[in-house]
């Protein structure tokens, strides 16, 4: 990873007490953002993407409990009081969910909701953050924003409201912004949009951010570095060049394999992954992907792969039994 | 119009479609003057963004929303002129699968009810043979009857309601199932079984399908031929790979190029689609893409493309199309 560390995400575990047992959410994971980088977070529904990033946004369910550290900026985000990561949220730390009600009012209109977060990070009186309000939407895409001042947030479309959330998200210039599955909820057409907006945002901003999906097809132009998970855990990790012209975890290669491809013929069977993630109530005792792995062996039963390095340092992956071809790039 | 002629009369045939929704003083132009046919054994794959249409369509084909004008002729019949036992008993040969898999079943019966319920309209008095047709039905998409008949929607996941939705589908042995959206809340893997499923089983019962989706690249992999909605009109129909190959209205080819490709030397170009679709409330004159089409004049602004041939089996609906 190239400039400064701005994320170090360090030995994290997220354990939740359900009534069948405890669950662990995330499974030691070890990750690092550098100022200005793309991260992407790739998993299946249930592997542990949004509670990763909740864990770093220490913004968990009050009775989950985390262990690891957070390294953010300089500061460990686990010890910091309720008042200082507040403010950091506000500020340098910022987050956009799949679904843009989480993080709007609806009983407020667009333009309070601006105004009211640029005053309270920035300290703006109310002609100048009217003023910023109007040049973020802008910036989002969004026609005719001073009209958009007054609504609220049920009169706006699906993908108005997360151009809104992105406006509020950036309003105050952040270090890092979290994108959980931005663009799940929203037509291929708006995807693209957001995913340009997000993009060109960052790099103007010099922003750093983390992009959580389910997709692989939606890293792929848009990221630096990839980082799978499965079941809680970083089953393989790499720069994105390297991660697509070489593809180690056989988890990594079936995730990519189960999209469509534009070139196949219709009627063309997929190479669907088997079953379902393992019940995170039930640890499994070897490889997690091991019952759904078209290269287990007996091992894999047995054992629990760890994060080991490939060629290059920055590449890692948990597997006993690598994928050694290198992975055909799907045009 | 016709759009093209086929080898046999066609299982499925839409005339001049017309759906309006009445909202205090205003008109949504839902579905306006559409027409499609649907061949015997084929799958036509309906796309479109958000809105624009799609499920409208496929309520009003099976009479759940009574159009303004049109015919849906299905193997010969006008369903809009049936009522009542008539249009029941052609029911029972048209199925409809859900977009949200759990939401569309029931939360407080089991599965072996819900699965059982169209057998139960369709008066298979013999419980007997009812729970053999759900058992099987159940094996058949994949599931475990013995495990999952006893069980609430609650308890599966969203796949696992996806298949239980299309065994219901199934159960009466149907000859057209009019999928709107079947995958487009499940994760990439699992849509991947549920698509699979979806051909197996059709090939299996020798099933017609309708197949709505947003993602051109989800509906390519299962169709023979595409059609191509926008606000409420038919943009372009032609057979898939064609229509992918050469596509010869402009909103089809945003689409095509809105696909995330999962292929990093590939950068996804920029800026493909000029913000959202306008509301059919008010929807644009002559050409209702205009607004956001990058090859639009004053023509397109007064007269409303009719839908022409640009090639073999394709059809589009633009004064200045892309081929
Ligand atoms: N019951 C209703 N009353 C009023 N307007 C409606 C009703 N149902 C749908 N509409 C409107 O009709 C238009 C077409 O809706 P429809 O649900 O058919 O679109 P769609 O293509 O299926 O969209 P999606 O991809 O979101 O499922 C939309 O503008 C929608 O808001
Ligand atoms: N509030 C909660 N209480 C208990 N378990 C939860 C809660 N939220 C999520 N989980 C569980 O934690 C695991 C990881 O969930 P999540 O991080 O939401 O996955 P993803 O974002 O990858 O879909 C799942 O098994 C999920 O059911
Ligand atoms: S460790 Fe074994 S089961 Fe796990 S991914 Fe590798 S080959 Fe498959
Ligand atoms: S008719 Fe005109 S506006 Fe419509 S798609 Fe064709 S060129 Fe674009
Ligand atoms: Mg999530
Ligand atoms: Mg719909």
């Amino acid at each position: 990873m190239t400039g400064t560390t701005l994320l170090s995400v360090e030995n994290v575990v997220v354990d939740l007490p359900t009534p069948r047992g405890n669950l662990r959410a995330v499974d030691r994971v070890n990750l690092t953002v550098g100022a200005g980088q793309t991260l992407g977070v790739v998993g299946e529904s249930g592997c542990g993407k949004t509670m990763l990033s909740r864990a770093i946004l220490q913004l968990l369910p009050k009775k989950a409990k985390l262990g690891g550290r957070v390294m953010f900026d300089g500061q460990d985000l686990v010890s910091l009081d309720r008042e200082a990561l507040r403010k950091l949220r506000g500020r340098s730390l910022a987050v956009v969910f799949q679904d843009p009600m989480t993080s709007l009012n609806p009983v407020l209109t667009i333009g309070t909701q601006l105004i009211e977060t640029l005053q309270a990070h920035l300290e703006l009186d109310i002609a100048a953050a009217r003023k910023r309000s109007v040049e973020l939407l802008t910036a989002v895409g969004i026609p005719a924003p001073e009209q958009r001042l007054t609504q609220y947030p049920h009169q706006l479309s699906g993908g108005m409201r997360q151009r809104v959330a992105i406006a509020i998200a950036l309003s105050c210039e952040p270090k890092l912004l979290i994108a959980d599955e931005p663009t799940t909820a929203l037509d291929v057409t708006i995807q693209a949009q957001i995913l340009d907006l997000l993009a060109r945002e960052q790099r103007r901003r010099h922003m750093a951010m983390i992009l959580i999906t389910h997709d692989l097809g939606v890293v792929a132009g848009r990221t630096d570095e990839v980082a799978v998970m499965y079941a809680g855990r970083v089953v393989e990790r790499a720069p994105t060049l390297a991660l697509f012209k070489k593809m180690r975890m056989p988890y990594t290669e079936a995730l990519l394999a189960a999209i469509p491809k534009l070139d196949a013929a219709p009627h063309t069977v997929l190479p669907a992954i088997s079953g379902r993630p393992p019940d995170p109530t039930r640890p499994i005792k070897g490889c997690s992907f091991s019952p759904r792995c078209r290269y287990a062996v007996a091992r894999c039963h047995q054992e629990k792969p760890g994060l080991t390095e490939a060629e290059t340092p920055a590449h890692q992956f948990a597997c006993f039994h690598p994928i050694e071809m290198p992975a055909t790039v799907p045009a | 119009m016709m759009l093209q002629p086929s080898p046999s009369e066609p299982l499925l045939k839409v005339e001049n479609l017309v759906v309006e929704y009445v909202v205090g003083a205003k008109t949504v132009h839902a579905v306006s003057d559409v027409n499609l046919e649907v061949a015997r054994g084929e799958t036509l794959g309906l796309v479109g963004e958000s809105g624009c249409g799609k499920s409208t369509l496929g309520r009003a084909v099976l009479q759940l929303r009574r159009p303004q004008s049109g015919k849906v002729l299905f193997d010969g019949n006008d369903l809009t002129a049936m009522r009542g036992d008539a249009l029941r008993k052609m029911r029972q040969r048209v199925q409809l699968i859900f977009q949200d898999p759990i939401a569309s079943l029931n939360p407080r019966r089991r599965i072996g009810d819900i699965v059982a319920e169209p057998l139960i309209i369709a008066g298979v008095k013999d419980p007997q043979k009812r729970h053999q047709m759900v058992s099987d039905v159940l094996a058949a998409v994949g599931l475990d009857p013995g495990l999952v008949m006893g069980r609430l929607p609650h308890e599966f996941s969203g796949g696992q309601c996806q298949r239980i939705s299309i065994a219901r589908a199934l159960v009466l042995n149907p000859e057209f199932i009019i999928c709107d959206e079947p995958v487009s809340a499940l994760d990439v893997s699992i849509r991947a079984q549920i698509l699979n499923l979806l051909e197996e089983m059709k090939a299996r019962y020798g099933l017609t399908l309708l197949f709505i989706a947003h993602d051109l690249a989800v509906v390519k992999a299962v169709s023979d031929r595409v059609a191509v909605m926008y606000l409420g009109r038919l943009c372009e129909v032609g057979p898939s790979e064609q229509l992918f190959a050469k596509p010869a209205h402009p909103y089809t080819a945003l689409l095509i190029e809105a696909i995330p490709v999962p292929d990093p030397d590939m950068r996804p170009a920029e800026a493909v689609a000029v913000g959202e679709p306008p509301s059919p409330i008010a929807p644009p004159s002559g050409c209702r893409f205009r607004t956001r089409c990058p090859r639009a004049d004053a023509r397109c602004a007064a007269e409303v493309p009719e839908l022409r041939k640009v090639a073999a089996g394709q059809y589009a609906a633009c004064h200045y199309p892309l081929i």
